[in-house]
């Protein structure tokens, strides 16, 4: 999957070709948006449970070596068998090894943020194991061979059309058919019969419990619960910070999570697993993969908070006009923006620069990540480690030259006055970035500067 | 060392220092009109309510309600001289063609609308899931505002699985359009006992 070689800029710039889709886009993003302010207000508390929320997050983070051990020590006495991953790699040898001890060459997989981060369908596809995703989106954008644009809308950026000429080729629905009604039934059916006919499934873990060793799974499909309750074979991956504490922390980011993602009182299933099922065997993968690393540095840490809520894409001005597969990273949008760079910083240099900083992602955050200003800083850093494109670097010096003194400030100022009204050419050209989509304004006739002085002097 | 002594090693190295837990037991809900706030939630998303006194009027509107020569399954006895009284031991996938299963709540949250059931109450865990309609009994007393009362009550449970649910199956990933059925049930009725 590393062939990525375009920048966000580059990448948006093919998806906003289609305007009336990008339009359509936008909308589709900002309704949602909406539904979650509407059902935030119903919540005379709403704020409280915020600053609850995160201050809980706070407490995992200061104390997540002692949990971890506590949480596995619970689930062990459950039942569970609790395996530990430092990377993608490691995890996925050890869903391998599990499949591979039972003979097992199908799996059915429920949405997980990070089995797609660990490539895990690749890895396993290469060694004969079939991986289906189960998740309606996840599996329409599994059969167009393209990762999920969203966390939790994983094919918002396609069309029913495309999706209804997807179906017709590889589910042999009827040429032209588009109906969202008609396209989920066949999915249905054909995604019933992956259920019944699986011997192990993996689903993603929202939370996991220290004090008492379960964990949570949300969907509003029951395509997890569907995989798990049939396997013989139960497998869940976590990421390390899904830890919470208490079982009562649950209500706390239960009222929060559908509201924030969806605008949901709740997603339709909250599925606590416990113990294993008679007869059934039930896997934990614990997987750092970057987030010991990230909780040492102290200004990004708080990004481990996060819930997966996708509330500060759908209220991204930059996201929602850009698509998620711009951002060329599993998790894209403002937060994936500050948690890839930990990941891979040369690759991922790019992201902290996809955004205004106009900070409507952290207003928005159900635990109160200060996503952009983590964005501002992730900024610095890339530029001191020497990341950052050259036109960046070459651009800020010329910015910074130009704003270090009154007059360099008035000499550039009145330069550009001067291009814009006597030779628009100049700037008016495929050169000028700001050109693209843009015309450029006529110059006024003199800054502020000049006019107060003239007429306060 | 091993990985995950490894793992553990560099989270404690790493990790900030002690930061408190908030105190969250003040968080609590309304218990005014909870059984008309609960039957108005639960039908804004997407379900359907009955209020009933007994279980034979529960027998008679499930009659009216579905297709009695399809295949109907319970767990409660109350209802085992109508309908199929389903077992707790055989194979999963033989409930595949179950057309509704009845079941009966712990309890229900006025405010978003879902009904818990630890396992015990669903008889196997599939049930609740693979079936093509749900109906859930939910006693009007044990109906709580919120989801901290439910925990609450809940305590740590005697389960090895247990769920809300609320609602029928639903997706919206195709054009957020809604469609209830994704891959569980395609209605869900609720009877709340009064």
């Amino acid at each position: 999957m590393e062939k990525q070689t375009k920048d966000h800029a580059a990448l948006a710039e093919a998806f906003i070709q289609d305007e009336e889709h990008v339009n359509w886009h936008d909308g589709a993003l900002w309704w949602i948006r909406q539904k979650r302010d509407i059902a935030s207000k119903q919540i005379p508390e709403w704020e409280a449970l915020r600053e609850a929320a995160s201050q809980i997050k706070s407490n995992v983070l200061s104390n997540l070596h002692d949990y971890l051990v506590q949480f596995e020590a619970n689930a062990i006495k459950n039942g569970i068998k609790v395996h530990w991953a430092a990377d993608a790699e490691e995890h996925n040898a050890i869903v391998y090894s599990i499949l591979k001890e039972k003979d097992i060459r199908q799996m059915v997989k429920s949405k997980s943020m990070l089995t797609e981060e660990c490539h895990l369908n690749e890895y396993l596809i290469e060694r004969g194991v079939d991986v289906i995703n189960s998740d309606l989106g996840e599996y329409i954008q599994q059969l167009d061979n393209e990762p999920p644009s969203h966390i939790v809308l994983p094919c918002i950026h396609k069309r029913k059309e495309e999706i209804g000429e997807l179906f017709h080729e590889h589910l042999g629905t009827e040429k032209g058919v588009s109906d969202p009604t008609l396209l989920t039934r066949v999915a249905r059916g054909h995604l019933r019969n992956v259920f019944v006919t699986r011997r192990a499934a993996l689903t993603g873990v929202n939370f996991a419990v220290a004090e008492t060793g379960e964990y949570v799974v949300c969907t509003n499909e029951g395509n997890a619960d569907m995989g798990a309750h049939l396997s013989e074979v139960q497998i869940a991956s976590m990421g390390l910070e899904k830890i919470v504490p208490l079982k009562k922390h649950l209500g706390v980011f239960l009222r929060l999570l559908a509201r924030s993602a969806t605008g949901q009182p709740i997603t339709i299933y909250s599925s606590h697993f416990k113990k294993p099922r008679e007869g059934q065997e039930m896997h934990l993968i614990l997987v750092d993969y970057g987030r010991s690393r990230q909780l040492g540095r102290p200004e990004f840490r708080d990004s481990l908070k996060c819930i997966r809520c996708g509330a500060c894409m759908n209220t991204c001005p930059v996201y929602r006009k850009s698509g998620g597969l711009s951002y060329h990273n599993t998790i894209s949008g403002p937060i994936g923006a500050i948690l890839a760079p930990n990941l891979d910083m040369k690759k991922h240099a790019d992201l902290p620069f996809a955004s205004t900083l106009c900070g409507s992602c952290s207003n928005v955050c159900p635990v109160k990540i200060n996503i952009h200003d983590q964005l501002y800083q992730w900024r610095q850093v890339i530029v001191r480690e020497g990341y950052a494109a050259n036109t960046k670097v070459l651009s800020m010096k010329a910015m910074a030259w130009t704003l270090s003194s009154p007059t360099s400030y008035s000499t550039m100022g009145r330069a550009g006055r001067w291009v814009l009204n006597n030779i628009p050419f100049a700037v008016n050209n495929k050169f000028n970035p700001w050109y693209k989509q843009r015309e450029m304004p006529d110059g006024p006739k003199e800054s502020f500067g000049e006019w107060y002085a003239k007429n306060n002097g | 060392m091993s990985i995950r002594e490894n793992i553990l090693a560099a989270v404690l190295k790493n990790q900030p220092p002690a930061s408190p837990l908030p105190d969250i037991d003040s968080f609590k809900g309304d218990a005014q009109d909870i059984i008309s706030t609960y039957c108005d939630v639960f039908t804004s998303i997407g379900g359907q309510v009955f209020v009933v006194k007994n279980f034979t009027e529960v027998a008679a509107l499930i009659k009216k309600n579905f297709d009695s020569t399809k295949r109907i399954v319970t767990t409660l006895s109350e209802l085992s001289d109508v309908f199929e009284l389903l077992s707790t031991s055989v194979d999963p996938h033989t409930f595949n063609d179950v057309e509704l299963a009845i079941i009966k709540a712990e309890l229900a949250v006025a405010e978003n609308g879902a009904v818990w059931l630890p396992e015990q109450r669903m008889g196997q865990r599939i049930i609740p899931y693979i079936c093509q309609h749900l109906a859930v009994i939910v006693p009007a007393e044990t109906i709580v505002p919120t989801l901290h009362e439910a925990y609450r009550q809940i305590g740590e449970g005697q389960y090895g699985f247990g769920a809300f649910i609320g609602g029928p199956s639903k997706t919206a990933d195709i054009e957020q359009a809604l469609v209830l059925g994704a891959h569980g049930p395609i209605t869900m009725t609720v009877f709340v006992l009064k």
